[in-house]
């Protein structure tokens, strides 16, 4: 704009004039931008994430018996002391088979034990996909009915719980796990936590 | 809304014995504590409504405790200690939803004052400047003239 003298009141009330059309448009298209980057990071987050209470919190107590030893029988408390991996997963849960050669991998290093839950599963098809896919658990634990899964909190299988030595959720993936976020995530975490 | 009417009718058709009463009262309480769950599978349906096998062993949860004489808060607690306050179609009201049950009114207010004042200004620029009495003289002193050469013509 023309750098107006402001002593003269006719050039005043230009630059008044020239302010307030400038306003006029400048604060609708502000709040449109604003609006638009509302709606841009609202679309890119993902509604299947929902962040899980459990995070922080004890792992629920069970007791629940061995899929390879059906007279034998599991508590968490038995892992006190240790960081370790809770793998939910299921012979008819198809993405269980994308994350299973990580789990694999994982159990062939030794870093990291990961017990199994097998959920809302028959034991014979979840002994046959081991057998097959391989068995990256310490031992899998049968919840038949799914009620432990409710405790906790799930809902999309697999879900990976990582459980410090003392019994606390430390971190919750629901989906299958992506070498990224066990390189990127869960392992950093897992050996902060083993110190 | 077809439960209710079903509700209806079989209340009214089934000679309703105190026992069937109360059968009837327990289903009730089920089905609305149902209804304000959400299921986290399919995410727009309550668990009343979804087929998800999920909602299903939830449903039986809602039911069992029902039956265990849990009161509706203790139900919803049990819920949201394990999904989270996602798992509530009506979110509580705390510092981090603040935002959610506030912002509409906040925003409707703002509207309002932004028109209010749009409305004053416009009123406040069709009214004619006031004159002083030194204003008046002068455009006296101007106009007359004027008026004697209309009058004139």
């Amino acid at each position: 704009m023309m750098p107006l003298a402001p002593t003269h009141p006719s050039c005043e009330a230009a630059q008044r004039e020239t302010a307030s059309r400038l306003t006029r448009f400048l604060l609708p298209i502000g709040i449109f931008i604003v609006l638009v980057g509302f709606l841009a990071v609202g679309l890119n987050l993902n509604p299947r994430e929902v962040p899980s209470p459990l995070v922080g919190k004890p792992a629920p107590a069970f007791e629940l018996p061995l899929l390879h030893q059906p007279d034998k029988r599991f508590v968490p408390s038995d892992m006190r002391g240790k960081v370790w991996l809770l793998n939910v997963w299921a012979s008819w849960c198809a993405s269980c088979r994308d994350e299973h050669p990580l789990l694999v991998e994982l159990s062939r290093n030794g870093v990291l034990p990961i017990l199994g839950l097998n959920y809302k599963d028959k034991d014979e098809d979840a002994q046959r996909w081991l057998k097959k896919f391989g068995d990256p658990y310490q031992l899998s634990v049968v919840d038949a009915d799914g009620r432990i899964g409710i405790d906790y909190g799930v809902y999309g299988v697999p879900e990976t719980y990582l459980i410090d030595a003392e019994g606390v959720i430390r971190f919750k993936q629901i989906g299958p796990v992506t070498s990224e976020l066990l390189q990127q995530k869960i392992l950093p975490l897992a050996k902060a936590l083993q110190k | 809304m077809r439960h209710w009417l079903l509700v209806f009718f079989m209340s009214v058709a089934v000679n309703v014995s105190a026992t069937e009463k109360s059968d009837l009262d327990t289903e009730q309480r089920v089905r609305q504590i149902e209804e304000k769950l959400r299921c986290l599978v399919c995410q727009n349906q309550s668990l009343a409504d979804s087929n998800a096998e999920l909602a299903g062993d939830l449903r039986r949860q809602v039911r069992d405790q029902v039956a265990a004489g849990r009161s509706d808060t203790e139900i919803l607690d049990f819920m949201v200690q394990r999904y989270g306050d996602f798992v509530l179609y009506e979110p509580p009201f705390k510092s981090t939803t603040l935002l959610l049950w506030i912002g509409p009114f906040v925003l409707l207010a703002a509207a309002a004052l932004t028109l209010l004042a749009a409305l004053r200004r416009r009123r406040g620029a069709a009214e004619e400047p006031a004159l002083d009495p030194e204003g008046k003289r002068v455009v006296e002193r101007v106009l007359a003239p004027l008026r004697k050469h209309d009058e004139g013509a």
